[in-house]
Parts: structure tokens; C-alpha cells; sequence
């Protein structure tokens, strides 16, 4: 496995992880018997906008950590920048992430127009946010794995 | 994704150079071992620039690095 695979695996890890972690917290503190202020359009805001800081900050101390490992365990430093090839797997994933969002955004307006709660649709659009998101990385994977 | 139809001869052309590795090749071209192993087997088809900058390391010209198999376009075309 080379130092882009690796790379890849500790986000996918480090993404469910940070997401994981904040869903949890937000829950146990806000959520948890008081469910009405799931239809509180300020409660979304609020959670979109706080998780966005913490998962970069979170991304950045975890990638840290992880090429301070990989330089004592390989003796090897992590590439600093992207090829043409880097660059057009980056490009792929991301059109692959694109569209599941976008699909994930469609199905939730389709919620709202069928009657459902506002909390569907964000729910809606957080978990397609996440789905986008790991599978632009399994993608990425993928794409290095087999050359391109 | 469909098969690669450029071929070359990079890993012959390595070897009369005197056996330079991938990642010195990798290192005089500014991308990585990766994306030269991917080019040698026939997985990854490079730009431009970057086919005519490993013609210029072995000092040969384009053609002598990459060849174009239109054998089997013609063929589909042609039924």
C-alpha cells in the first residue's frame, strides 16, 4: 500500500470517526428527549455551521498525528504536492461526490414536497453529505489501487 | 474505463539506461513512482507534456517511448 492509499484510509477513518463523534455529542446534549427541536430551523444552522470548524480542525490535528507516525514507523515524508495523475483522481471523486449530493438534495426536496417534516430533509442532506463524502474516498482508493 | 491503447517502452528504455529506477525517472519528469508505474503498465495514458518530458530524459524522440495501437479501433469501426 503506498503513502496515497494510506493517506486516503486514515480520512476515511478519521471522517467517520469526527462525524461519529459529533452526531453523538449533539445528540446526548440537544437532542435526546427533546425531540421537537429537530423542526427548529436555528438548531440546523447551528449544527452545520459548528461541525464545519471542528471537522477541519479535527482533519488537520488527526493528518498531523498520522505523518508524524508514518515519518518515525517508514522514514518516509508525505508527498507535498499532486501530480497529474493525483490530480485527475481528485477530479474524478469529486464528480462522483457531486452527484450523489446532488442526488441526496433532490430526494430531500422530493421529502419536503411529499408533506415531511423540515428535520427529514436535513437529515436528508446531512447523510447524503457523508455518503458524497466517504465515497469520493473509496473512489480515490479505488482509482489509486488499480492505477487509475 | 476502457482499455489503454497507448503503448510504450518505457521499461526497455529504462533498462538501457543503465536500470534507472522508476523514481529517478519519476524525479526528472516532477511526478510520482506511482504515476510512472501506472504509465508503464499500460494503466494510466499521460498528457502530453509529460510523454514528450520522459521522451527528453531518454533522449529519444515521442514515437520511440509511445506508440498508438489502432488496431482494434479500426477493426470495431470498420464492422
Amino acid at each position: 500500500m503506498d503513502q496515497k492509499e494510506r493517506q486516503i484510509l486514515v480520512s476515511i477513518i478519521s471522517s467517520v470517526l469526527i462525524i461519529g463523534a459529533y452526531v453523538l455529542y449533539v445528540y446526548q446534549r440537544q437532542v435526546a428527549g427533546n425531540f421537537e427541536i429537530l423542526d427548529d430551523f436555528s438548531f440546523w444552522g447551528k449544527t452545520f455551521l459548528k461541525l464545519i470548524p471542528v471537522a477541519i480542525v479535527a482533519q488537520i490535528v488527526i493528518h498531523i498525528i498520522y505523518a508524524i507516525i508514518n515519518r518515525i514507523i517508514t522514514n518516509e515524508d508525505i508527498p507535498s504536492k499532486d501530480d497529474e495523475r493525483d490530480k485527475l483522481i481528485e477530479l474524478k471523486s469529486i464528480q462522483i461526490s457531486h452527484w450523489i449530493f446532488v442526488s441526496g438534495f433532490v430526494t430531500a426536496m422530493v421529502f419536503l414536497a411529499l408533506g415531511s417534516k423540515p428535520s427529514v430533509m436535513f437529515i436528508t442532506i446531512f447523510v447524503s453529505g457523508f455518503i458524497a463524502c466517504m465515497v469520493s474516498e473509496i473512489a480515490k482508493f479505488i482509482f489509486y489501487r488499480r492505477g487509475f | 474505463m476502457g482499455k489503454c491503447l497507448i503503448k510504450n517502452n518505457i521499461r526497455k528504455l529504462r533498462f538501457m539506461a543503465d536500470e534507472l529506477t522508476q523514481q529517478e525517472l519519476a524525479d526528472r519528469t516532477g511526478v510520482t513512482r506511482q504515476t510512472i508505474m501506472a504509465i508503464e503498465n499500460g494503466k494510466y495514458s499521460p498528457t502530453l507534456e509529460l510523454a514528450f518530458k520522459i521522451a527528453l530524459v531518454f533522449e529519444v524522440p515521442l514515437n520511440e517511448v509511445f506508440s498508438y495501437d489502432a488496431g482494434e479501433e479500426i477493426t470495431k469501426s470498420e464492422k
